[in-house]
């Protein structure tokens, strides 16, 4: 059943609607089921999500009868972006996921926000997926502020991703929906995956598995599950990041998610016009690349790679 | 005059974009004003370098104090400036989010750590900055609510209202928080316009800006000291929202007194020209910020409006 979660009109003629599809067991509600709420499309560029989303919904549909909880499933929640091709919020060039919780009372974006959380708030389970943006690739990961360390690990480790990051808090991040969700008692984990304006089918059907696991052990789904791989865990002093330190075009002479040794070769920044490299990079530990530059023009501190040692 | 490249960024496909700072005096660092953080920000570009101008002459005549010294950087993000974008030209963050900074960082927390280095010590912080949504304020000071925040010192400046909110999570990563986390007077300076260039408001902010370093013995400068200002909290304004969407019709302005009751607005339908709704102020009070786009959205805070009965 589609249900209109939030609605602002536009100028002309449109409204701008968050919309989600809920899914219910075959023969109706009990009352006292869980839910499970799947959201994506926060940033306009970021297209992972929407595969699973689909996915997600047709094999629930392929086995009905072994829903026993409520699915919903948001697949953009700023659909002005996706549709525009635009990272953040049409209009007021805002980062959505700097503005939660939102408020009631505040601009159209603020408005959006504040309807968005109240209608998460209570889920069993929320499942926030981004892919990286358009510069950067990353591994099925789920990143975990540490403050919600002790909920969420457990539920983290069920979503079969390689990669689960538990990090420090960042006051940025206290804007976040998955900060304000987690901050009110919604366990809300959240998935990086893939790069941004792509969809990585395997990366999609890699989550999805998982996000069945989770479903089964939150008692909202009684089929067959997979058994989730067993992920890497690790802390922000494992990372470490490479940043360019000059600009130009970066070339990368190793892969995405492969083991590197310290002062092995990652790449090179090079000059298209004078035809020299401006910088070598070199990997300063051993470890695996988890993330890599997607994107090939970089500027003084883009982020090339991430190393977890 | 002393001509600095605070910061430079190398760049391959473009010039590299050089960060300025001009100073004035020999002596402690007394205040830095900076303008420009984002792309669109002219008025407050154009204002620092009516006020660079203005301490050029105060410098030659003698009048700035002797062991004080004043720098302006009149913008940190020319690249954007240069092509009519509001944030970062490659990855669009927000340099006014990146505060301290971090020198081993992505580029914008490079650039908020270069220019941070430079500034981080002096004694009053002025900045010149914008609201995300467009519209016209009253031209005010504001101070975020920090422990450390100085309402008596920002009346100084002269300006019809002090104004101070609540500091929210994504405000500890701005200029102004950081600078009063560093131990300066921190201070945010806004004025009629952001993307075009008001000169009344720009003499008003240029004046204000004057009239608090001579009252602070920074500078030597005869000026009028402007109003008695009035301390207003975020909470305590009135904010009326549209209820549908359309074509704004504006009818009152910044600065207005309205009654309650009184039609300040109306909205149109796009497609006939009809009334869809008409905006009443709920409350007898002054015009303190309005939208200025012609087409707004259901829901979009219109006004807000200062209760005149509530003016501490």
């Amino acid at each position: 059943m589609i249900e209109t979660v939030a609605s602002v009109g536009l100028p002309i003629d449109e409204k701008l609607m968050v919309q989600k599809n809920r899914l219910i067991p075959e023969n109706g509600l009990k009352g006292g089921e869980k839910r499970i709420s799947i959201v994506t499309g926060t940033h306009g560029d970021e297209l992972e999500g929407q595969y699973v989303c689909y996915e997600l919904q047709r094999r629930i549909k392929e086995n009905i009868g072994c829903l026993t909880g409520i699915v919903d499933v948001y697949p953009a929640i700023n659909p002005l972006g996706i549709d525009s091709i635009t990272r953040g919020i049409p209009g007021f060039d805002l980062d959505m996921n700097r503005i939660f919780p939102g408020s009631e009372n505040g601009s159209m974006p603020e408005y959006i926000a504040s309807n968005i959380i109240d209608d998460l708030s209570k889920s069993a389970a929320v499942i926030d997926i981004h892919a990286s943006n358009i510069f950067l690739e990353e591994i099925p990961q789920v990143r975990i502020n540490e403050l919600s360390r002790d909920t969420l690990v457990p539920l983290a480790k069920l979503l079969n991703t390689d990669y689960i990051w538990v990090h420090s808090s960042a006051t940025v991040l206290e804007s976040t929906l998955a900060y304000s969700l987690n901050t009110t008692g919604t366990p809300t984990l959240v998935v990086e995956m893939g790069v941004g304006m792509r969809i990585t089918k395997k990366f999609g059907d890699q989550l999805t598995d998982g996000i069945f696991a989770l479903m089964k052990e939150l008692g909202i789904w009684n089929g067959e599950v997979i058994d989730p791989k067993e992920p890497i865990i690790s802390e922000d002093g494992e990372v470490s990041f490479i940043n360019a330190g000059k600009s130009g075009v970066f070339a990368p002479c190793v892969e995405h998610w492969k083991n590197v040794k310290q002062d092995d070769h990652i790449g090179d920044i090079l000059n298209p016009l004078t035809g020299e490299i401006n910088e070598r990079i070199s990997a300063p530990t051993d470890g695996i690349v988890f993330t890599l530059r997607e994107y090939p023009i970089v500027s003084e501190g883009s982020l090339i790679a991430r190393i977890l040692a | 005059m002393k001509e600095k490249i605070v910061f430079e960024l190398n760049s391959v496909y473009r010039d590299n974009m050089r960060i300025k700072g001009y100073s004035f005096g020999e002596g402690e660092n007394s205040a830095c004003i900076v303008g420009a953080t984002r792309g669109n920000e002219v008025q407050q570009l154009y204002i620092c370098s009516r006020l660079i101008n203005i301490f050029k002459q105060l410098e030659h005549q003698g009048k700035i104090k002797y062991g004080k010294s004043v720098m302006v950087i009149p913008t940190v993000n020319s690249h954007s400036m240069n092509i009519g974008k509001r944030f970062w030209s490659t990855d669009n963050t927000d340099i006014n989010r990146m505060f301290p900074g971090y020198n081993l960082g992505e580029t914008t927390q490079r650039i908020a750590a270069g220019v941070f280095e430079n500034i981080s010590s002096y004694q009053y912080g002025i900045q010149f900055t914008s609201f995300y949504m467009q519209g016209d304020y009253i031209p005010h000071v504001r101070v975020m609510q920090t422990g450390f925040e100085d309402i008596e010192l920002a009346k100084d400046f002269g300006l019809p209202y002090v104004f101070r909110r609540n500091a929210r999570p994504y405000d500890t990563t701005t200029l102004n928080y950081n600078w009063q986390l560093w131990g300066a007077k921190a201070f945010s300076v806004y004025t009629s316009a952001t993307d075009s260039i008001d000169i009344i408001s720009a003499r008003e902010a240029i004046n204000a800006v004057l009239s608090f370093l001579n009252k602070q013995g920074i500078i030597q400068y005869r000026c009028h000291e402007g109003y008695i200002s009035q301390f207003i909290e975020g909470h305590s304004l009135i904010s009326v929202k549209s209820s549908t969407a359309g074509i704004f019709v504006r009818r009152a302005n910044v600065d207005s007194r309205v009654k309650k009751g009184e039609i300040i607005a109306e909205i149109m339908d796009p497609y006939t020209g009809e009334i869809a709704d008409r905006i009443i102020a709920p409350q007898n009070g002054i015009v303190f910020f309005h939208v200025n786009q012609p087409l707004i959205y259901s829901q979009t805070p219109l006004f807000r409006i200062i209760p005149t009965d509530d003016l501490v």
